[in-house]
């Protein structure tokens, strides 16, 4: 009984990090920009492969492949918000939705072309290959390293966005852009740097996740309503909101397929219906 | 109680012509103008058919699905043109139909196709009126995340639900009796053809009269204003939740042809992709324009059997390459390349 | 004195902590022509929105022709006659003027249900709706997209929209604001010619309209109505004078 309640906590916990490092990204991005990016699950994937092509192929160590799944991504993320995306802001849905599937399934061509249709597994460091003993039960060390990650990440971005200048920048843009323009602040050079950061945390979250969310081609297919949902529930422009979110349906997910196995994900999406239904906004929406 | 009179200086106004006399017989804003463009895809298409039905033989299959993907089209186009109403799950009405006449086949044993379609309009139009309630509450990103989460829904279902469905098999053993007991589906495939091009006449004759109507226009100003639109007296909830009931109902249809003219149900039928391409075709042929949707579900349903032929990994690139282009450089679609091209073969439109 | 067609019941409304709408007890009998006015922000856009359901009151009530109507929706009162022009065009911008109009008919005739097309409907409706436009002078503007329009001429629009309407009451929202000078004659000219049994509520900054239209003049500020009165009252009345119209008057 503790046992199954500690499996469902552990790895419920471990996935829902990996929902929240790939998604609240796209929750800061739409609710600054107003940019419903479709696409944003792709950039995790590539994040993936960065990690997959740094770890396997130039033997690089996996502390280092990490950061450069974060750096290479958010700067691809500059360069098409600098390029397309930015044409984009204030366009109906409708393009935004159009333009954001095309881009991911140009890049669902791209990654079949380069590394295949098959799945890609990073390599892990020796240090976090092993078991851990968690209250009597033993649990892959890698997913608590995952878990961690995503506490220390929500850490950071807390920190970027609460205490900085640039993170305030940001809340005010979220908050009221015509004000925030009016103020003097530079909301094209927010946007880009928003976009990159977004992007380069989820590049981050599909190197981290890769054991949890597996990388493929589709990955950004596969995997985007898991994100949209924590971004919806959890609420745009939030930090907290998607972890809470993500938190919410990670947990409930694993229980239910561990627990009722017949119904599958059935559950989540049960849910996150009666979430939206309560509260339109999400959870913590700062903007709907 | 008599109105203040007050003298005001005369002040010069427009000549005010006789009440009607210089009213015009366009109608621009709703895009029922440019009826040349409408006019030139109906007999572009029309031909097409014709020359497929004399010589094409081997495209009487090919040629069903385009007529199917036609109507799906259109009724994904009334939703997200006309109405406004964003959904990445439409899947789910057009699958539901199919599995409405795949089951009631398989297993009571109701093989008559056009009852057939009748019961799929009726079970996608409920589950579009259930849904349409709650997924119309919400606008914007959430609106989206609710199609999706429905569809996302249904599909697990349809997944778990083994003993009704097939599962991941598919619904196996499907048999349609002949029309109006009349006319077999052949193994060419010429009744097939020939029975979805008759329920495609009949969908586009009812789609075009609609979005000419008073109702059709009342879509469009939904689209166009929702406040103002309730402020001149529409209850615009109870006239979106119609339409998408409506359009829930047209996919059922289309989704049963499907299942009767292939005899077969997979789940692909309610898969996320589904939703996501007749979203692409819609904005391809141009949406808010009937005509503009049926030429894009010709052009992408083409299109996708010879890439896909030729180099079927990439297919995606050549998707992703050409809905970019589209969505960047022509936001009206190929319809709104047909009025151009149209425009600059013509003098000058008067005004 | 005739029933009040519209009253209004200690109507508050906060935003936050923001009382806009301070216990307002209006009414408004039919064929009478009154004006509100106040300061900026206070609150006489807010008070229409109350009066028609665009914002929901947090307490009192509104009373439509002897029914409370404050729980029904926008569309419910517009259906009774109810009726209001924005202060910022609200227009369906993409679609002609004619076709603005034709849709207003449309759902004032019972005619938004029907599916399918009449020709010789459409054609009746759209002599109607030319028939509006010719009173505001817009009848060569009929077939150019709202857009098209210089902002003076779409709020001409916003007018039109509202007659094709037949309201019982009409709430116009600053119906001058945004056209030219030379031009607000057009508007005079219709405010004239409404229906005598017509009930008119009028916000409006050019204080010449006015006192020139106005049988009576309610005063907002902060939310709360400060006087009420016949335009001489309100002209003579001091603290009027001293809170709000300042020194520019000439009535
Ligand atoms: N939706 C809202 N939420 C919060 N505050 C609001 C809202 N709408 C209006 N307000 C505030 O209520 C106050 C009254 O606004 P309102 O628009 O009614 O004023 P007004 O008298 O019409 O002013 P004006 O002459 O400028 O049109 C203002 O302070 C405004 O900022
Ligand atoms: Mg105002």
């Amino acid at each position: 009984m503790i046992t199954a309640a500690l499996t469902i906590l552990f790895h419920g916990l471990a996935f829902a990090m990996v929902l929240y490092i790939v998604s609240v990204g796209l929750g800061i991005t739409m609710g600054l920009m107003n940019f419903a990016n479709l696409a944003h699950g792709a950039f995790a994937a590539a994040g993936g492969y960065v990690v997959v092509v740094a770890t396997r192929s130039l033997g690089l160590p996996f502390w280092v492949a990490l950061p450069a799944a974060f750096v290479v991504v958010a700067l691809a993320g500059a360069v098409v918000e600098r390029l397309v995306v930015r044409t984009l802001y204030g366009a109906d849905e409708l393009r935004q939705v159009l333009f954001s599937i095309a881009l991911l399934f140009m890049a669902i061509a791209g990654f079949t072309a380069a590394f295949g249709p098959l799945q890609q597994q990073p390599e892990i460091p020796a240090a976090l290959s092993g078991q851990i003993a968690l209250g009597g039960v033993e649990f892959p060390s890698y997913r608590a390293f995952v878990i961690a990650a995503g506490v220390v990440i929500l850490a950071a971005l807390w920190l970027l966005i609460g205490r900085t200048r640039i993170g305030m920048r940001i809340r005010a843009a979220v908050d009221n852009r015509n004000m925030a323009e009016a103020i003097g602040v530079d909301t094209r050079m927010l946007f880009t740097l928003t976009f990159a950061l977004g992007t380069g945390i989820a590049g981050l979250g599909g190197g981290i996740g890769a054991d949890v969310l597996s990388i493929t081609p589709t990955y950004g297919q596969e995997y985007l309503v898991l994100f949209l949902i924590v971004v919806a529930v959890g609420g745009l422009g939030s930090i907290f909101g998607p972890f809470l979110a993500a938190l919410c349906i990670g947990v409930v997910d694993v229980a239910g397929k561990y627990l009722i196995p017949e119904f599958g994900a059935f559950f989540i999406y049960g849910v996150v219906i009666a979430i939206l239904l309560a509260k339109p906004a999400g959870l913590f929406g700062v903007r709907s | 109680m008599p109105r203040p009179t007050v003298r005001v200086e005369p002040v010069k106004r427009l000549s005010v012509p006789h009440p009607g006399a210089a009213a015009p017989s366009t109608w621009r804003g709703l895009a029922m103008g440019r009826t040349g463009s409408d006019l030139a895809i109906a007999i572009l298409l029309g031909l097409g058919a014709l020359a497929t039905l004399a010589f094409g033989e081997s495209y009487w299959l090919l040629g069903s699905q385009v007529a199917i993907t036609m109507i799906f089209a259109l009724s994904v186009d009334l939703l997200v043109g006309f109405a406004g109403i964003v959904t990445l799950g439409h899947a789910v009405f057009f699958g539901v139909g199919a599995y409405s006449v795949g089951i009631a086949s398989v297993r009571l044993g109701w093989t008559e196709p056009l009852l057939g379609l009748l019961l799929a309009a009726a079970v996608a139009a409920l589950l579009g009126a259930a849904t349409g309630v709650l997924v119309l509450r919400t606008r914007g990103l959430g609106q989206l995340m609710l199609t999706m989460a429905f569809a996302s829904m249904v599909y697990e279902i349809a997944n778990r639900a083994k003993p009704l469905t097939g599962g991941a098999d598919g619904l196996q053993g499907m048999v349609v009796s002949p029309i109006l007991g009349l006319f077999d589906f052949d193994i060419f495939g010429l009744t097939a053809f020939l029975y979805t091009l008759a329920v495609l006449a009949a969908v586009v004759v009812f789609a075009v009269l609609m979005t000419r109507s008073p109702y059709g226009r009342s879509l469009v100003g939904i689209r166009e204003n929702r406040v103002r639109m309730q402020a001149i007296g529409t209850g615009v909830q109870k006239r979106l939740l119609s339409v998408y009931t409506l359009s829930a109902a047209l996919a059922g249809i289309a989704g049963a042809l499907l299942a009767q003219t292939s005899q077969f149900v997979g789940l692909n039928v309610l898969h996320f992709s589904l939703s996501g391409e007749i979203l692409i075709i819609v904005a391809l042929g141009g949406a808010g324009r009937l005509w503009g949707a049926l030429l894009g579900a010709v052009v992408f349903t083409l299109f996708k059997d010879r890439l896909s032929a030729l180099d079927p990994a990439y297919w995606y690139f050549w998707l992703g390459l050409l809905l970019a282009v589209i969505v960047l450089f022509a936001p009206k679609g190929l319809i709104g390349l047909v009025d151009r091209l149209l425009a600059a073969g013509r003098p000058k439109e008067t005004a | 004195m005739t029933a009040a067609i519209l009253e209004t019941r200690a109507l508050h409304k906060n935003f936050g902590a923001l009382a806009v709408a301070q216990n307002i007890n209006f009414s408004l009998e039919p064929g009478r022509f009154e004006a509100l006015i106040g300061p900026n922000g206070a609150g006489k856009s807010t008070f229409i929105n109350l009066l028609t359901g665009l914002v929901p009151p947090t307490s009192g009530s509104v009373i439509l022709d002897g029914q409370d109507v404050t729980a029904l929706p926008i569309e419910a009162r517009v259906k009774r006659g109810l009726v209001r022009t924005f202060q910022i065009n609200t227009l369906f911008n993409n679609l002609t003027v004619a076709e603005n109009v034709i849709l207003a008919l449309d759902e004032h005739h019972g005619q938004g249900w029907r599916p399918l097309p009449s020709p010789s409907r459409r054609r009746r409706i759209r002599d109607e709706a030319y028939d509006i436009l010719g009173r505001l002078g817009l009848t060569p503007w009929g077939n150019r997209e709202v857009r098209e329009l210089p902002y003076g001429r779409q709020r001409l629009v916003e007018i039109a929209i509202a007659l094709a309407l037949r309201p019982k009451v009409l709430l116009l929202d600053e119906p001058a604001a945004g056209i030219p000078s030379t031009e607000t004659g057009t508007v005079i000219e219709v405010l004239e010619n409404l229906a005598s049994d017509l009930a008119v509520l009028i916000i409006e900054h050019d204080m010449d309209l006015v006192f020139r239209f106005a049988q009576r003049i309610t005063v907002l500020v902060q939310g709360a109505v400060l006087a009420r009165g016949t335009p001489d009252e309100i002209a003579d009345n001091e603290t009027v004078k001293a809170v709000y119209l300042g020194e520019g008057i000439h009535a």
